[in-house]
């Protein structure tokens, strides 16, 4: 699949939700772990070898599935194939329990669900849809499903 | 740099509904040709297959910090543009008016970030509400199971509790969602200093000054 690559370095160098330097093990067998620096820019995973400035790769963050492995640990794995895992190794309890939660907030289909429902929580509360002023009410990808009155 | 591409595969032909679809002509890298794609928008990326029945698609143009502009190489043409010296620009072109305005809205605000400011903005509304006397209304948490492919939102009964992401099941978060942007080990963003309101004034100005372009050349007689 051709993408834009020069784009995706780019945005790799975009301040970071989350950085630093976790153990790091693929999915296919026998990968062994490696410290990389994982950075977390919006819906994107970047991991850097420690020393140097490009990406090796990233990882898209949609549909995927974040999981605590003990100890210290958590696995990326993706819908289309959950024997897939992506390790991390985290240096402590908090610091894999903070990567956990922004990972789990980490994807556009998250935040899309989040503003729905803001939306409908505030337009509860007042009566008006907050998306109005913005002029965004009528985008498709903000509504609420056909169960809405 | 590798990508996860099977994923990224998956993610571009699941059933969801899409953010936009449409054929357009995407003019080629090298050469001056067009050629008649079918492109489909969902979140911050835009794929881009031979035909809609494919199964997989020939790329994606990921939209993040992208800007948006009208450009005279074809009729109804438009743009994307990335900063930075060496980054491609994609020209396209729709087959209508109202399909080309269609586009240029949807991927002008495709952004993760533009996404990310709105959700701040009503999530900044609704706990001001909140914390303005009116009580919310009390709520258990309640586990919600997630379908395989997170795609259920759309089919889905809205969510009592605040929508839990990526996860096993577990009992929502309560408010708020989004955790507070004051981690010392991240260095503070740009775009925090700009309001909401600023940056959408900001995209709007540059939709009305597009249009208000195209407006004036299609006067000419």
């Amino acid at each position: 699949m051709r993408y834009n690559e020069k784009q995706l370095q780019a945005l790799s160098r975009q301040p970071a939700e989350m950085a630093a330097e976790l153990g790091m093990r693929g999915p296919k067998k026998g990968s062994v772990v490696k410290r990389r620096l994982v950075k977390l820019v919006v819906n994107f995973l970047f991991y850097f070898r420690t020393d140097e400035a490009e990406p090796i790769g990233a990882l898209v963050l949609e549909h995927c599935r974040v999981n605590r492995e003990e100890p210290s640990g958590f696995s990326i794995t993706f819908v289309e194939d959950t024997e897939r895992k992506y390790h991390f190794q985290c240096c402590s309890e908090n610091q894999c329990q903070e990567w956990i939660e922004a990972l789990r907030r980490a994807s556009y289909e998250f935040m899309r669900r989040s503003l729905v429902f803001y939306r409908n929580e505030i337009q509860k509360m007042t009566g008006k849809d907050p998306l109005e002023q913005f002029g965004i009410s009528e985008e498709t990808r903000f509504q609420l499903s056909s169960l809405k009155a | 740099m590798k990508l996860n591409e099977r994923s990224l595969a998956f993610y571009a032909t699941c059933d969801a509904p899409v953010d936009n679809a449409g054929f357009l002509y995407k003019k080629g890298g090298r050469h001056a040709t067009y050629h008649r794609r079918w492109f489909v928008l969902r979140g911050n990326m835009l794929f881009y297959f031979e035909d809609p029945a494919s199964r997989e698609p020939v790329g994606v143009i990921i939209l993040e910090g992208c800007t948006v502009e009208l450009v005279e190489a074809a009729e109804f043409a438009f743009a994307v543009r990335f900063a930075g010296a060496r980054a491609r620009t994609y020209v396209l072109a729709a087959e209508s008016q109202a399909a080309m305005e269609g586009w240029v809205k949807a991927l002008s605000r495709a952004s993760f970030d533009y996404l990310r400011l709105v959700v701040r903005e009503l999530e900044q509304q609704l706990a001001a509400m909140q914390a303005g006397g009116c009580p919310p209304p009390p709520r258990r948490p309640r586990a919600i199971l997630p379908k395989e492919n997170g795609c259920a939102v759309w089919s889905a009964e809205l969510p009592a509790t605040p929508p839990v992401s990526n996860t096993d099941a577990r009992p929502g978060p309560e408010l708020p969602l989004l955790p507070p942007r004051q981690q010392t080990s991240v260095p503070s963003r740009p775009l925090d200093t700009a309001s909401f309101a600023q940056l959408h004034e900001r995209y709007g100005q540059e939709i009305r000054a597009l249009r208000g372009k195209w407006l004036k050349s299609q006067a000419r007689p």
